[in-house]
């Protein structure tokens, strides 16, 4: 019966109570996130995209710059995910004590870890959205196929809140995080096809690869971004969906863990 | 059982270490209660249990009605929490702040607004209502967070350790808010260890140690029970020898905390006119207060 009650996911609809205060904040300082979340991607993109893409006639049936494009949204969708649930959650969890705050209301811990993941994941969302509206704008989308890069550009925020919750869960200070980016997200950002082709790594990489979510999220967007529908949809969501679901819920437990002691 | 809390048979324990034994609470409507007790007796943890942010080992606690932890929610739905810890929202101004953690409880903004000048003004913040929270005194952001804690018009609030750093003139007007809040009739629970605070404030003690309670009553009750009626404090070089030569047979009870000589007694008379011959030492006489009981039942050394 305890152990029930410790291992139940219990999130209620009050997760919105977190999603709007984080919000409410982020909205004072709106303009200069976002320009910030796209800066960085974007030089990357157009100085990439342009000048190795001058070296290159075409990758894969589309010229470099495209090709890049649809590698961006993701990996900028992964990045801001990554900031938002380690840096900016650990913040008000364990500086500004905000969740302590929280949870004297009527409002559990769950609501608050499932409230920050989906938080981490719209703002996300809104970095991969604004890449794609600059490849748009640009000319490197092919169809209105590309609209549906838009919900997986949110689950993939999701997979990746979920993951950065875990090691904020786990995190004794900020210096922490660094072992997770060097570890993890800048090997994730090498192979899994955001610059180059998944072809170009050696054969066990590329199994390595298929664990990767980064690698679904790529071999769905890209194809959309093209004006194609992805070969076998069904596989690579269910390893989106399975990892946004087991890592919310695993951070969830270490989160009770930490803080319900 | 209407009280609005009741707890019976509370224990915890964390690697074997019982840090809540085997405690008994009563808090009846409009009661002002104080749990007292030396670092580490089990104030804070007996706080997060009733709240239900951690789970009992065994035991019973109804708060308002409710069981916890089973149904902790929905009574933290109706109670005001203060804290140990400052941990008002520094992204937001005085204001949002009391929006937004209102906003945690489903209170409709319209509603909110309509509460917020009467939170500004118990807070004595109604001009600061604009102000980030870093450019706030640590008085105006302990009256801040007694005002959070009143968003939801709470029958119930808990302190934990209310006026700790506090200069003594925000602790008085700490000392008034609370006040006022008993006479609306809402219960207080609080902690401390300001034994003046305790006696000023509380309609009853409890005293914890070790995690159990080890005395309960009113104050000035406590005080007649446990204690002579008049204390004399002495201090100065040579102290320790004249307690030995003369205040212990001259007083009924002896005793020493850090280089301060305490002498209890049913009439200090004596004491007095002999210390008043002493040059070398200063002395304090006084009636007999809630610090003697509390040194008396949980000792005299230092706790960490």
């Amino acid at each position: 019966m305890k152990l029930a009650r410790a291992l139940a996911p219990r999130p209620s609809l009050r997760f919105m109570h977190i999603w709007r205060r984080n919000r409410l904040v982020w909205r004072k300082l709106a303009i200069p996130s976002m320009l910030g979340n796209l800066a960085d991607p974007m030089l990357y993109m157009l100085g990439l995209g342009y000048g190795l893409g001058a070296m290159m006639p075409e990758v894969v049936g589309m010229s470099y710059i495209a090709f890049l494009a649809a590698g961006t949204v993701c990996s900028s969708t992964m990045m801001s995910a990554s900031f938002e649930s380690m840096y900016s959650s650990f913040s008000r969890m364990h500086v500004q004590r905000t969740w302590d705050a929280i949870m004297n209301a009527p409002v559990t811990l769950d609501d608050v870890v499932l409230g920050e993941a989906i938080w981490a994941a719209s703002k996300a969302f809104l970095s991969g959205a604004a890449v794609l509206l600059v490849a748009t704008m640009l000319g490197l989308v092919e169809s209105a196929l590309a609209l549906w890069v838009l919900p997986v550009v949110f689950l993939t925020g999701l997979v990746f809140a979920g993951l950065g919750l875990i090691m904020t869960s786990l995190s004794p200070s900020y210096d922490f995080f660094m072992y997770y980016f060097t570890l993890a997200i800048t090997p994730m950002m090498l192979a899994s096809g955001v610059f180059f082709p998944l072809e170009q790594l050696p054969g066990w990489l590329q199994a390595v690869a298929q664990v990767l979510p980064l690698t679904h999220a790529v071999a769905l967007v890209r194809p959309l971004m093209n004006g194609a529908v992805p070969e076998s949809i069904a596989p690579h969501l269910l390893v989106l969906v399975g990892y946004a679901a087991i890592g919310c819920y695993v951070a969830l437990v270490l989160a009770r863990r930490r803080l319900l002691k | 059982m209407n009280n609005h809390l009741h707890v019976a048979g509370l224990r915890k324990s964390y690697d074997g270490v019982e840090v809540v034994a085997g405690l008994d609470l009563q808090l009846e409507p409009g009661v002002c209660f104080g749990l007292l007790g030396p670092n580490g007796a089990g104030k804070t943890t007996t706080l997060r249990l009733c709240l239900g942010l951690t789970e009992p080992d065994s035991g019973e606690i109804r708060m308002l009605g409710f069981p916890v932890p089973e149904q902790a929610r929905e009574a933290r739905a109706r109670i005001g929490v203060v804290p140990q810890l400052d941990n008002l929202d520094p992204d937001f101004t005085v204001r949002e702040n009391l929006l937004v953690y209102g906003s945690y409880f489903g209170i409709a903004p319209r509603d909110l607004e309509a509460r917020i000048p009467e939170l500004l003004e118990f807070a004595g913040l109604s001009a600061r209502e604009s102000s980030k929270i870093q450019t706030l005194s640590g008085g105006m952001k302990r009256r801040l967070t007694l005002a959070r804690a009143l968003v939801n018009d709470p029958q119930l609030i808990f302190l934990d350790e209310p006026s700790t750093a506090l200069d003594p003139q925000a602790r008085h007007l700490i000392w008034e808010r609370l006040r006022r809040l008993t006479s609306e009739g809402r219960t207080i629970l609080l902690t401390t260890h300001f034994m003046d605070e305790a006696e000023r404030l509380c309609h009853r003690v409890a005293i914890m140690d070790h995690g159990r309670k080890i005395a309960e009553g009113a104050p000035r009750d406590l005080i007649a029970q446990h204690i002579e009626p008049q204390v004399v404090e002495v201090f100065g070089d040579g102290a320790e020898n004249w307690a030995e030569t003369y205040g212990r047979n001259a007083s009924e009870r002896c005793e020493k905390t850090g280089e301060t000589i305490f002498c209890y007694t049913h009439d200090a008379d004596a004491l007095v006119h002999a210390l008043d011959g002493q040059q070398a030492l200063r002395y304090l006489h006084r009636p007999a207060n809630l610090e003697d009981v509390f040194l008396k039942l949980t000792g005299r050394e230092l706790r960490d």
